[in-house]
């Protein structure tokens, strides 16, 4: 069985593989996440935005949310946060 | 965290490591031949013991190093590796696994993942199975790899294939990443074996020609595309075939260390290949201390010591001047511009051997092995 390219849509429930670790970088005050042979800097937003991928929530849930918070229209988020998601999912690093 | 900071100048880029790279041992049951160890390896009898390396990553998480490689050598060649996993895996630190297959039993494996094992990165030798036994030296091996590779999959780890290319295995890639996507591998890396160690020895027999290596390139290429989402690939060409070096891990001394299985601290994997170079041991000094002021990781750190074409060269900070290993092994002095950079004086005869050397009738293999009185005690 071969594995398929994860495409970020709006009723997609991202997480995270159990191999990609988001932790706080407690000497260098920042947010990482751990990956085979990698690890990334994510800004303060992607990190709001992983903290909520939780394999429940949709990417249009975790939109919806996130422009409340932020009073900004849920498709400019949505746009934004699917262009990320697809990133990272791109890199092995997403999962539904 | 570090304060940089002193009067030491040098301290300024030392800034804490990311990654450390833990050779538990030299001890393997294969012998490649472009093994990176260096020529004269080290004894079972002077390796750090379990309580050594136990501290070890305990001052190696207080430092900041958020990424550990178990490696040897071949590390499952230990029989207190779940201990040494536990003490990474409780300093916080990512830990993947760096092992030839041969020897790990589906138990031990299912052992190490309990105790927090994030990844495993294992090495395949070619797609032919006899090809694959020959370049490593160990009959039977390649099969073994097979099942260990199932089994990754099986308990939910994340799968690294890494296979070294050289004249044997280069015009194969295609094969080889077919292989990797069907094992179900997360990442393949396919990094053109550099030469130092024992890959310098066997370098009349390992080098490819150019053309073999641009083709690869656009083989990688073509398969990124397809495989986008499914597999990512990491591809490194031989630096004899470069223009520009490639940059030392960020920097000698800045983001990386390698403990040698007596507790040596190097700034990189091959350092012990520069001669003259002093390196100190976990056994003596606490790891902060010996990344902070040690004479081998502050004598190339930064760019200040580089001499021309690189001191007045655009590209000193981004490639920092390339490999001290190289430089020393070409030029005799490791501060030397990386004779992999075209602006090197010496770099006319490196081309000019690999493509010599490239052209010549393949000849046996220099294998692996302890020296004599090297021998492994068991
Ligand atoms: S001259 Fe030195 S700094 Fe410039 S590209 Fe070559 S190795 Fe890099
Ligand atoms: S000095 Fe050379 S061999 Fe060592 S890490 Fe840097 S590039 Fe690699």
């Amino acid at each position: 069985m071969t594995k398929e390219r994860l495409i970020v849509e709006t009723n997609t429930t991202p997480a995270l593989p159990r191999f990609v670790k988001l932790r706080h970088d407690k000497g260098r005050d920042r947010w990482i996440m751990l990956a085979p042979e990698r690890i990334l800097t994510p800004d303060p937003i992607a990190v709001e935005v992983l903290n909520l991928c939780d394999g429940v929530k949709t990417v249009g849930e975790i939109s919806g949310h996130l422009a409340e918070i932020y009073n900004a229209p849920t498709e400019v988020i949505e746009k934004d946060i699917k262009t990320m998601l697809q990133d990272l999912a791109d890199k092995g690093f997403l999962i539904s | 965290m570090i304060e940089a900071g002193d009067n030491n100048s040098a301290d300024l880029c030392a800034v804490a490591p990311m990654g450390l790279l833990a050779e538990l041992t030299h001890r393997c049951p294969l012998q490649c031949p472009y093994c990176s160890n260096p020529t004269e390896l080290e004894r079972s009898s002077g390796e750090l013991s379990t309580e050594d390396w136990a501290r070890v990553f305990k001052e190696a998480g207080e430092l900041g190093i958020l990424q550990t490689h178990l490696s040897g050598g071949e590390p499952t060649v230990r029989k207190d590796l779940e201990e040494i996993l536990k003490a990474a895996v409780d300093a916080g630190i990512y830990t993947n696994l760096i092992t030839a297959g041969v020897l790990l039993s589906r138990e031990r494996l299912e052992g190490l993942v309990d105790i927090g094992l994030d990844h495993v990165q294992l090495s395949v030798q070619h797609v032919d199975a006899k090809l694959a036994d020959k370049i490593a030296g160990f009959k039977g091996g390649y099969s073994k790899k097979l099942e260990l590779a199932k089994w990754v999959k099986e308990l939910g780890l994340p799968l690294t294939v890494n296979s070294p290319m050289h004249r044997h295995n280069v015009e194969y890639l295609e094969e080889i990443i077919e292989f990797a996507v069907k094992l179900g591998a997360e990442r393949l890396e396919v990094a053109h074996i550099q030469y130092y160690g024992w890959a310098f020895e066997n370098r009349h027999t390992l080098i490819p020609t150019k053309e073999q290596v641009y083709r690869n390139a656009d083989t990688v290429d073509e398969a990124r595309e397809r495989l986008k989402g499914i597999m990512s690939i990491d591809f490194v060409v031989p630096d004899y075939y470069a223009v520009r070096p490639k940059p030392c891990m960020g920097g000698w001394g800045s983001s990386f260390m390698t403990i040698s299985p007596t507790g040596k601290v190097l700034p990189c994997h091959a350092a012990a290949s520069i001669k003259g170079l002093e390196f100190e041991n976990v056994k003596d000094r606490h790891l902060r201390d010996i990344w902070l002021h040690s004479s081998s990781f502050n004598k190339y750190r930064g760019t200040d010591y580089l001499p021309d074409p690189c001191k007045s060269c655009e590209f000193r900070e981004v490639d920092f001047g390339g490999c001290r290993c190289q430089a020393f092994m070409f030029t005799g002095d490791a501060k030397n511009t990386d004779p992999a950079c075209s602006k090197s004086s010496f770099h006319k005869d490196l081309l000019e051997i690999a493509e010599r050397e490239s052209k010549l009738e393949p000849k046996e293999f220099l294998y692996r092995k302890f020296t004599k009185q090297q021998q492994p005690a068991e």
